[in-house]
C-alpha cells in the first residue's frame, strides 16, 4: 500500500497540475490578474442564480404544428388539383379533428387525382407523413401519421430555435444560451439580463404576418356575432388599433403570407408621422403582392399578424416595387419589435412561456461574496481543527482539502459545467466526503497504533481498513448521483454534478495524495512513534 | 504538540441499551412528520407550487412592511399573495398564484408581476427589484414529479448496492435510515413552514448523501467486529462498532459544523434555506446511523455467520467424502 515508484508519482502529480491549472483561469477571472489571452481559458461558468441574468424556458404547442400541417396540405391539394390538366375540380373540403376531407366532383377523376396526391402524401425517406383513404367513391380523407407529426414537430422545432436565436441576436444582448429541451421546449438563458420583458415580448410574437381581401359581402351583423359567410373567416382588431374590440370578415383564401420577405425596417410615415414597418418582399412574393394588388384595386384588404387585423386600408392603386408598409397604430419601439421579428421569420409554432428566472447582479454578486466570506471562515475553522487534532497528518489532509477544491473546479472548467446555488451544496457535501476519507484513515491508524502495531504498519493497515468504507460510501454516492442527474431537473442536476465529480477528486486527494505523501515521509524520516 | 483528542480512548457508552424506547420514540417521529406534512403541507415555493414570484428590497425601510404588503397585494384580486422575509428584514419574496387562463397568454404573467410591483412602489420609495421567477403549473408539477422520482431513485439503488455489498438486512437498514431522514427533514419544513424548493430538495440528497456515509462506516465495522468476534453477542457486538467509530463520527460531524455554521450566519439568503436543512440533517442523519440502521441488524436477525460463506450441501458431501471434518 505505501509502495510508491517514481512513474506513479510523477503521473500522480502531473494529474493534480494540470488540474489545478484548468482551475486557474476561473479563479483569476475574479481578481484583477489577467490570464494570458494565448493560452486556453477553461471558466466554470456561473448559474443565472449566482452571477444574475435571465431564464426562460419556452414551450411549444404540437397540436398547433398539426393544424397549420393540415391548413397547408389543404393549399398544397388545391393548387395541384388546380394546376392538374385537365383541372380536377374538387370540393366539400372540410377539416374535422386532425382529418383532411375533400370530394373529386366526378368519378372518373378518383385515380388521376390518387396518382397525383402520392407525393404529398410520402414524405422525405421510407415514412410515409399521411395516411390516405378514398371512402364513397369520391371521397378522399388524409390523416397525418404519428411519424408525420413527430417529423413536423421536430422540423418546426429546430426552425423555432433558429428564429429565436436571430431575435435574441438582433437584441445584440451577450452570449445568450439557447438550447432545445425535450420534443417541445426551448431554454433560453442571457446572463446580464435585467428586464427581460422586451426579450419576452420579442419572443411571445409569433410574426405570422397575412394579408387577406376583406370580404365586403359579409353583413356586419354576422360579422359582429361571429357568423362567417361561406368561404370566408372572421379575424378580430388587434388591441390598440382603431377598430379595437370590433371584428372583420376576409376571404380564407386568395391572400398572401408575409413569410416572403427579404427585410423589414422601422420607419416613419412621412404623411401621418406615424411609426410603420417597410416590408420589401422577395421576387415571388413582390410577384404575387403585384398580382393581388392589381387585381382588387379600390378594394380593402386586411394586414393580419398573429391572427389580429392590424388595418385593413384601401388598396389605392396597384403596389408593383415589390415593397409595402405595415401601419397600425405602432409606437417606435413596437414598430421596431416588429420588425426584428419579420426579418428574423416567423415562428413556425406560438412559443409560450412556461418557466422564468430574473436574478438581479447585485443579489447574485451578493451571494457570492457572502457564499465566499462564509466558506472562507468554515474552511479555516476546519482547517484549525484538523490540524490541531492530527498533527502532520492533520497538514497533509489540508493540503489535500485544498488541492480537492481546486482540482473540482478545473475539472468543471474543463468540462464547462456551470455551478449553480445547488451546486454549492454539492460543493459542501464533496469537502465533507473529503474530510470524513481523512478523518476515518486517521483515527484508524490511531487505533492501528493503540493496539500495538509498529508505524509502518500502523499506517499501512489504517489505509487499507479505511479505503473499504471509504469506496463504499463513495460508489453509493456515485450511483446516486448518477440516477439524479438522469432524474433529475435543471437545479438537481447541477448539484449531481458537482457530486459525482467531487466523489472523484476527493477520493484522489483526501486517499490516494496523502498516502503519498505520507508514505515519502515515513521512507525519509523513519518515525519511531506517530504523534497522531 | 500535543494533540485534541475529542472522545477518549475506548469508550463504552451502552448506546443500544435502550434501542427500544429510541426505536419507538423515531417511529413516533416518523408517522407525526407524515401527519404533519399531510395536514400542514408543505409550504411549496414557486418551484413546486407556480405562480409569479418578485423578490424586492426595500431600500428605505429597516423593516419590509409584511402585514400592508399582504393586504395591499390582496386587494389587486389574484388570491392569496405569499409574502416572506428573504434574507435582510427589508428584503422580501412575494408570490401570487397565477389564474389558470393566464397560463396560456404569454406576457400576462408579466403584467401580474408588473402590476403587483408598481402597486407597491406606488407606496414606498426605492423599492430595488431583486428578481422574479414564474414557474407555470405545469412546469411546476414536473419538477415535483420529477423530485419525487429523483429521490426514490436514490435511495431504492442505493440500498441495493448496499445489499450487494453487505447483506439483505444492512440494505434493508440503510433503507429504513434513509426513510427516517427524508420523512424527518420534511416533517421540519412542514413543522416550520419554511419553504420548500428545488434548493431544499438538493438539500435532502446532500443528507441522504451524508446520512450514508455514516452508516456505511457503521457498518463497515460490524461487517469487521463479526468476522473477528464470532461469539459477541449481537446487541453487544453493535456497541462495540459503534464506540469504535465513535471518534471519527464525532469529529466528521463537528468539521461539517464547523462548515456550515459560518455559511448559516454570514452566508448568503438565497443559501440559507439549503444550509438550515443540511445543518440539522447532520444530525438527523448521525442519529439514524446508530439508532435506527444498527439496531434493526438485531430485528432482522443478523448474525456472525452473514458473513461466512454458506456450504451448501455438494460441497459438504464432498468434503466428507474426501474425509476432511
Amino acid at each position: 500500500m505505501l509502495e510508491f515508484p517514481r512513474w506513479k508519482k510523477i503521473w500522480l502529480w502531473a494529474i493534480t497540475l494540470i488540474a489545478i491549472v484548468c482551475a486557474l483561469p476561473s479563479i483569476l477571472s475574479g481578481t484583477s490578474v489577467r490570464w494570458p489571452d494565448a493560452l486556453p481559458d477553461p471558466m466554470v461558468n456561473l448559474g443565472l442564480d449566482l452571477a444574475g441574468g435571465s431564464h426562460i424556458l419556452l414551450e411549444a404547442n404540437p397540436e398547433q404544428v398539426a393544424e397549420q400541417r393540415i391548413e397547408n396540405m389543404e393549399e398544397s391539394v388545391r393548387s395541384v388539383m388546380r394546376q392538374a390538366s385537365p383541372r380536377i375540380r374538387i370540393g366539400d373540403v372540410s377539416t374535422s379533428g386532425n382529418q383532411l376531407s375533400f370530394m373529386v366532383d366526378s368519378s372518373a377523376d378518383v385515380d388521376r387525382a390518387r396518382e397525383l396526391m402520392l407525393p404529398l402524401v410520402n414524405g422525405v425517406g421510407l415514412t410515409r407523413e399521411w395516411t390516405l383513404a378514398v371512402v364513397d367513391e369520391t371521397r378522399f380523407t388524409l390523416e397525418p401519421t404519428s411519424d408525420g407529426i413527430s417529423n413536423a414537430v421536430t422540423d418546426a422545432m429546430d426552425s423555432a430555435t433558429e428564429v429565436v436565436r436571430k431575435r435574441i441576436d438582433a437584441l445584440g444582448t451577450r452570449e445568450p444560451t439557447i438550447i432545445r429541451q425535450g420534443d417541445t421546449r426551448i431554454v433560453v438563458q442571457v446572463p446580464g439580463l435585467q428586464d427581460p420583458d422586451q426579450l419576452k415580448k420579442l419572443l411571445g410574437q409569433t410574426a405570422k404576418l397575412e394579408f387577406k381581401l376583406v370580404d365586403q359581402a359579409a353583413l356586419p351583423s354576422d360579422v359582429e356575432q361571429g357568423i362567417a359567410p361561406p368561404g370566408s373567416q372572421i379575424f378580430p382588431y388587434a388591441e390598440g388599433t382603431d377598430f379595437a374590440g370590433s371584428s372583420i370578415a376576409v376571404r380564407r383564401l386568395g391572400g398572401i403570407k408575409g413569410d416572403s420577405l427579404t427585410n423589414a425596417q422601422q420607419s416613419v410615415d412621412p404623411q401621418t408621422n406615424e411609426a410603420v414597418v417597410s416590408i420589401t418582399f422577395d421576387q415571388q412574393g413582390g410577384a404575387k403582392f403585384a398580382k393581388l394588388t392589381t387585381e382588387n384595386v379600390n378594394k380593402p384588404f386586411a394586414i393580419i399578424l398573429d391572427g389580429k387585423v392590424l388595418s385593413a386600408p384601401n388598396i389605392n392603386e396597384p403596389i408593383r416595387g415589390g415593397s409595402a408598409q405595415i401601419s397600425g397604430n405602432f409606437t417606435t419601439e413596437s414598430a421596431n419589435e416588429l420588425a426584428i421579428s419579420l426579418r428574423s421569420g416567423a415562428l413556425p409554432v406560438d412559443l409560450t412561456v412556461v418557466e422564468e428566472r430574473t436574478v438581479g447582479p447585485d443579489l447574485g454578486a451578493d451571494s457570492i461574496r457572502k457564499g465566499m466570506l462564509a466558506m472562507g471562515v468554515g474552511s479555516l475553522l476546519v482547517i484549525l481543527l484538523m490540524i490541531f487534532t492530527y498533527g502532520r497528518f492533520g497538514i497533509y489532509a489540508t493540503a489535500a482539502l485544498v488541492l480537492n477544491v481546486l482540482m473540482l473546479l478545473g475539472i468543471m472548467a474543463v468540462l464547462n459545467t456551470t455551478l449553480t446555488l445547488p451546486g454549492i451544496a454539492g460543493f459542501v457535501l464533496t469537502i465533507g466526503a473529503a474530510v470524513d476519507a481523512n478523518v476515518l484513515i486517521n483515527e484508524r491508524i490511531r487505533e492501528e497504533r493503540k493496539r500495538g502495531r509498529r508505524v509502518v504498519a500502523a499506517v499501512e493497515n489504517g489505509y487499507k481498513e479505511a479505503s473499504r468504507a471509504i469506496y463504499d460510501a463513495n460508489i453509493t454516492n456515485f450511483i446516486a448521483g448518477v440516477l439524479l442527474f438522469i432524474f433529475g431537473s435543471g437545479p438537481i442536476r447541477g448539484f449531481a454534478v458537482v457530486l459525482i465529480i467531487g466523489l472523484f477528486t476527493s477520493v484522489f486527494t483526501a486517499v490516494t495524495l496523502t498516502r503519498m505523501w505520507v508514505a515519502g515521509w515515513l521512507r525519509k524520516a523513519r518515525p519511531q512513534d506517530l504523534n497522531i | 504538540m500535543r494533540l485534541l483528542k475529542l472522545v477518549p480512548d475506548d469508550t463504552n457508552i451502552k448506546f443500544l441499551k435502550y434501542r427500544m424506547p429510541f426505536y419507538v420514540v423515531s417511529l413516533l417521529l416518523i408517522a407525526a412528520s407524515w401527519a404533519l406534512v399531510m395536514t400542514k403541507g408543505l409550504n411549496y415555493g414557486v418551484d413546486f407550487a407556480g405562480g409569479q414570484e418578485v423578490r424586492l428590497t426595500f431600500s428605505e425601510l429597516e423593516e419590509a412592511p409584511i402585514p400592508s404588503l399582504r393586504e395591499q397585494i390582496g386587494a389587486l384580486g389574484y388570491g392569496d399573495p405569499v409574502i416572506q422575509r428573504f434574507g435582510a428584514a427589508n428584503q422580501v419574496s412575494i408570490r401570487v398564484p397565477l389564474p389558470e387562463a393566464v397560463e396560456d397568454t404569454p406576457g400576462a404573467a408579466t403584467a401580474i408581476g408588473n402590476e403587483v410591483i408598481s402597486a407597491i412602489e406606488s407606496t414606498y420609495d426605492n423599492v430595488i427589484r431583486d428578481g422574479n421567477d414564474t414557474v407555470s403549473g405545469k412546469v411546476a408539477g414536473e419538477f415535483r414529479e420529477k423530485a419525487v422520482l429523483a429521490l426514490l431513485a436514490a435511495m431504492l439503488a442505493i440500498s441495493m448496492y448496499i445489499w450487494v455489498r453487505f447483506e439483505w438486512q444492512f440494505g434493508v437498514g440503510a433503507l429504513f435510515a434513509l426513510v427516517h431522514d427524508v420523512s424527518l427533514t420534511l416533517g421540519m419544513f412542514a413543522l416550520f413552514q419554511l419553504e420548500f424548493s428545488l434548493q431544499i430538495i438538493a438539500a435532502i440528497l446532500a443528507i441522504i448523501g451524508y446520512s450514508l456515509n455514516d452508516t456505511i462506516v457503521i457498518y463497515d465495522r460490524i461487517r469487521e467486529n463479526l468476522k473477528k468476534y464470532r461469539k459477541m453477542p449481537l446487541p453487544e457486538l453493535l456497541d462495540l462498532s459503534v464506540n469504535e467509530t465513535l471518534a471519527r463520527t464525532v469529529m466528521t460531524s463537528l468539521t461539517l459544523l464547523i462548515a456550515l455554521v459560518p455559511l448559516l450566519l454570514f452566508g448568503p439568503a438565497s443559501l440559507f434555506g439549503l444550509v438550515a436543512a443540511i445543518t440539522l440533517g447532520i444530525f438527523v442523519g448521525t442519529y439514524s446511523s446508530v439508532y435506527m440502521a444498527a439496531p434493526i441488524l438485531i430485528w432482522l436477525g443478523v448474525t456472525s455467520n452473514s458473513f461466512i460463506p454458506q456450504e451448501n450441501v455438494a460441497d459438504k458431501q464432498d468434503r466428507i467424502a474426501r474425509g476432511e471434518s
